[in-house]
């Protein structure tokens, strides 16, 4: 695969072709922040807190790091007025769902955010997809899905799958970054999953 | 029916259907579009061809249920070959003396024609009703002339010349050339240049590549699609195989939304008449080019209508949108090039290739090339499907083909471009309706829905309608979108109830901008368009909204009181009759008085009170006067 | 009588007249849900098994969409037209009459099962706007006071 040489925060970086702006900067040492990205996960850009800036052919475009692909001579900014702008509403609209978290608190530190700007949201969730596609991708097993569409989009334990799956896995656990599927997932255990039958398992 | 196997061969059954058919026989055409059967056309259709048999007439008038020619407003629509006479709002009813004056008689039936509200004017041909006038009618004007059930009337209008033409008498990189020529723009709503999404993905790697049809049309207001899929399905798998030879695909895939039945009943029809005609399958016209066709329906979601989310749902999962970083013209269904039209777009093609891309390109403006159809409707008095010709402007679409206002309402705006479109206000009727023109303003053209609205409607109210729109329609999966129309939403809903604040407006500037940068796809990035063209147009409404808690058109239900005026009430008992929440208390001679607690601000009362009474009153931003008291009430009359 | 689970063989019969493709598991989906007018728990599992799709995705899709009923729906199916046009032209008090009326929400079934309510984002027919759609007939330019005597006619 080719090399390829663009330019991150003002520094010469060399890639290779087929990876992610993320990728390359990981690669050279250069921090940009995530909140849905996992190594071992596909790249899914629902958080947005990766947003950079570009410049290309004299036009500037902010995109998401962790899935735009490095291009030659690709003029990448990780923090600018407008980047940081975007990363602070966006952290104002999460804290608003989940104001005790602790990545989002990390991350509202360093760009001002302020977890009352908006009233609270009844759901924690952040839908950050983790638990749905580490269960799917790495586990295999569907266990916990998303239901729903736009603002009324969340997680669901699938209690067929999960009261057979996750009682002796619960690796998705450690991922979420507001502890709501813990919660949601003592929920669905108690209200849906269906009663032990000892001649069975 | 043998499958045409060569060029010639076409051109022999064409002329032995149109030998078959006599010019001069009078035929019956009547509009059998959602639009006009929903207004009982079937039964139109039915009484025709009963008084026709009645009469002993039935080998002498053709009768043909056909596409649908625009003129929703005043439908049922029937026209009269070949003399065009043309009828609208006909009933069951009037068919006889229809059959007997018209059919028989050679006489024009006086009170079914067009009048001009202005002039009082008369129109008994179609071409010379002020609508259809000031239109240049290339794709809906076939509407009319077809049974869209029939293969042999799309034959004898010319129907797959241009494919004969393209297959025989051109090489693949040819047609592509001559699209590209013709400098058509996608009509779907990104007025992308369908020649160089053709080309990237006739260059890209692979040997098998798609060709899709949208016609997932979404944008509330628009049925442009609608009409022409329903009414002429065959024209679009023309162009569509045409598209497909032109790009080096073999399968194409017609994406219908569900919600338009008639549409997906009468495509299916077409492909199973095509397929026996040997226009799909193998060795098409005995060109040696294989191409087949599918059909997928969509399941009720805006956002699937995106292209990437259009691909993924008909890889049979949920339909979000996918990062565009790679274009799907190289990477698109199943990860293969996949070149994805909108309806109109494909109608386009068998045009360009049949009378070239000179021809075309005389349409429109610089940039903007071909007519487009346009659905005109709202507080319009000629509501329906319109086709101009790029670069008019929005002022002669309103009031030369619209007619203008009902009711003499003063217009407000114009809203274009659906929910990712923007509202235009009056002082900017004379902008050029074409791709980029409308942008520049804050609008766009979008796909051509366009939605009029006069004094009575409330600009706050529209944008929260729209983004009450975009809260269930947005796919969910990213921040900026979902979160940033949550908050837009509450700020609105608030701002329409009375509880806005300073400062509302400055935050939905900046939650707008969020989105417009960080989101995944289109549907997110235009979702503030609705907010911010009307922020910017009619600010004034924003502000009394948030500060005097009034809504100048009284639209917003918590800021509008209704009650009757004591002194202009008449006793009628007309309002307390209709009121359907039965707030209206009095008698025959009682003054009627609203029970406030009761009153839903239906506005019913306000409508059906007598104009020579006007007692029903309404106030925002200001509380009604008590009612007068009981004693008061009766009313004396000399 | 509604709550009882779709026949096996309907369902198979559907599945495979699409051979048995995943890609056309929004297609096979669409079918059950004409023929039975809602998806029962059963139904989708059963889809799930032959078409090999993991369930989770079925869930997705089916809440996703908004042609798919979860709940047994009534005999009637009342579709408000919501389009902008129709917004402009007064339906949204359409919907709240006949929620009133019926006393339920969009998404809803009413206790006997007569009457479901929905909203549709556009049916295509403007002109007519406001829409209220019953069983498949168009009542076009309807004003809420005429709305209690068209619903009567339904039992």
């Amino acid at each position: 695969m080719s090399e390829i040489l663009l330019q991150i925060d003002g520094r010469e970086v060399t890639a290779k072709e087929g990876m992610t702006i993320l990728e390359a900067a990981q690669q050279a040492g250069i921090f940009i922040p995530t909140l849905c990205h996992h190594e071992k996960l596909d790249a899914y850009g629902a958080c947005r807190i990766c947003t950079v800036e570009i410049e290309k052919r004299g036009w500037t475009q902010y995109v998401a790091a962790c899935l735009y692909p490095v291009e030659k001579d690709l003029v990448v900014r990780t923090r600018s007025e407008k980047v940081d702008q975007i990363r602070k509403m966006l952290l104002d609209l999460m804290l608003a769902h989940a104001p005790e978290s602790q990545s989002l608190k990390d991350l509202a530190q360093a760009y001002g955010a302020n977890k009352d700007r908006f009233e609270k949201e009844p759901n924690f969730c952040i839908l950050c997809g983790l638990c749905v596609r580490y269960c799917a991708e790495v586990k295999k097993k569907n266990a916990v899905a998303f239901v729903g569409r736009g603002v009324r989009r969340e997680i669901s334990f699938i209690p067929e799958i999960a009261s057979k799956e996750c009682w002796n896995c619960k690796e998705c656990f450690p991922l979420c970054p507001t502890s709501y599927l813990q919660a949601a997932y003592f929920l669905i255990e108690g209200l849906a999953f269906p009663p032990m039958v000892p001649s069975e398992e | 029916m043998t499958r045409i196997s060569s060029p010639d061969a076409l051109e022999r059954i064409r002329q032995e259907i149109l030998a078959r058919r006599d010019p001069e026989k009078p035929c019956i055409s009547v509009c059998a579009g959602t639009g006009c059967l929903a207004s009982g056309a079937n039964d139109v259709i039915a009484a025709f061809e009963a008084e026709i048999e009645k009469q002993g007439l039935k080998t002498k008038v053709y009768t043909k249920g056909t596409g649908c020619p625009g003129f929703c407003e005043r439908g049922p629509v029937v026209v009269i070959y070949p003399e065009e006479i043309c009828y609208l709002q006909v009933k069951p009813e009037d068919v006889s003396e229809i059959v007997t004056e018209t059919i028989k008689g050679k006489r024009v039936v006086e009170r079914l024609l067009y009048v001009d509200p202005v002039t009082g004017e008369k129109a008994i041909h179609e071409s010379d009703i002020p609508f259809y006038k000031y239109q240049v009618r290339n794709i809906i004007g076939n509407n009319i002339k077809i049974d869209s059930k029939s293969i042999e009337d799309y034959l004898a209008i010319g129907g797959y010349s241009a494919l004969a033409k393209a297959l025989f008498k051109m090489r693949p990189e040819q047609v592509l050339e001559e699209v590209k020529r013709s400098n058509l723009r996608g009509r779907g709503g990104g007025g992308f240049p369908a020649g160089r999404k053709w080309e990237e993905s006739r260059n890209a790697p692979g040997d098998i590549k798609y060709v899709i049809v949208n016609a997932d049309e979404g944008d509330p207001g628009a049925f442009m699609d609608r009409a022409i899929l329903e009414g002429n399905p065959h024209s679009i798998l023309e162009g569509l195989i045409i598209g497909g030879y032109a790009v080096g695909s073999h399968e194409g895939y017609i994406y219908v939304r569900q919600e338009y039945p008639l549409a997906v009943e009468n495509v299916l029809i077409a492909i199973r008449q095509a397929e026996a005609y040997g226009f799909l399958g193998k060795d098409i016209l005995g060109s040696s080019f294989d191409f087949t066709v599918k059909v997928h329906r969509g399941a009720g979601a805006f956002v699937s209508g995106e292209s990437s989310a259009l691909m993924t749902a008909i890889e049979g999962k949920v339909g979000e949108p996918r990062p565009k970083y790679i274009h799907t013209a190289v990477k698109g269904l199943w990860e293969r090039p996949s070149v994805l039209n909108n309806v109109e777009t494909w109608a386009n093609v068998p045009l360009i290739i049949n009378k070239g891309a000179e021809w075309f390109s005389q349409f429109g403006a610089e940039g903007s090339k071909g007519t487009k159809i346009f659905s005109l409707v709202g507080k319009i008095n000629n509501t329906g499907l319109v086709e101009v010709p790029m670069g008019i402007s929005l002022r002669e679409i309103i009031n030369k083909v619209g007619g203008g206002i009902p009711g003499g309402k003063r217009f407000k705006a114009v809203q274009t471009g659906g929910p990712s479109g923007g509202c235009i206000p009056e002082e900017l009727l004379d902008l050029k309706v074409d791709f980029d023109e409308l942008t520049k303003a804050g609008s766009m053209m979008g796909s051509g829905g366009m939605i009029v609205m006069d004094e009575d409607t409330c600009m706050v109210d529209v944008a929260r309608y729209f983004l009450n729109f975009l809260s269930d329609e947005s796919c969910g999966k990213c921040v900026p979108c979902r979160e940033g129309i949550r908050q837009m939403l509450k700020i609105l809903t608030n701002i329409s109830k009375g509880k806005g604040r300073e400062g509302d407006i400055e935050l939905l500037e900046e939650l707008s901008v969020t989105a417009q940068d960080a989101s995944l796809c289109a549907l997110g990035k235009s979702a503030p368009n609705p907010v911010l063209s009307t922020i910017r147009y009619f600010r004034d409404e924003y502000e009394a909204h948030i500060r005097d808690k009034r809504c100048p058109a009284y639209v917003c239900k918590d800021m509008v009181s209704y009650y009757i005026d004591p002194e202009k009430c008449q006793a009628c008992m007309i309002c307390l009759q209709k009121c359907p929440a039965e707030a209206i208390e009095g008698g025959k001679k009682k003054i009627h008085v609203i029970d406030q607690e009761k009153c839903t601000r239906c506005k019913t009362c306000f409508e059906v009170c007598p104009p020579r009474f006007g007692a029903v009153k309404r106030v925002s931003g200001e509380t009604v006067p008590p009612p007068i008291p009981e004693e008061r009430r009766m009313i004396v009359r000399e | 009588m509604m709550e009882v689970a779709m026949d096996t063989n309907k369902i198979d019969e559907i599945i495979n007249k699409h051979q048995n493709e995943a890609s056309s598991l929004i297609q096979i989906l669409l079918e059950i849900q004409r023929e039975n007018h809602w998806l029962p728990k059963e139904a989708l599992q059963r889809v799930s098994q032959r078409l090999n799709v993991p369930l989770s995705r079925i869930q997705h899709i089916v809440t996703f969409y908004k042609a798919f009923s979860l709940i047994p729906r009534g005999r009637h199916e009342i579709h408000i037209c919501m389009g902008t046009a129709c917004h402009v032209r007064g339906a949204p008090r359409v919907l709240d009459t006949v929620q009133d009326l019926i006393g339920i929400k969009p998404g809803e079934t009413d206790m006997d099962l007569k009457f479901s309510l929905e909203t549709v984002n556009c049916l295509g027919c403007c002109a007519l706007g406001p829409v209220m759609e019953v069983d498949g007939k168009y009542h076009g330019k309807i004003e809420p006071a005429e709305i209690e005597g068209v619903l009567k006619n339904y039992d």
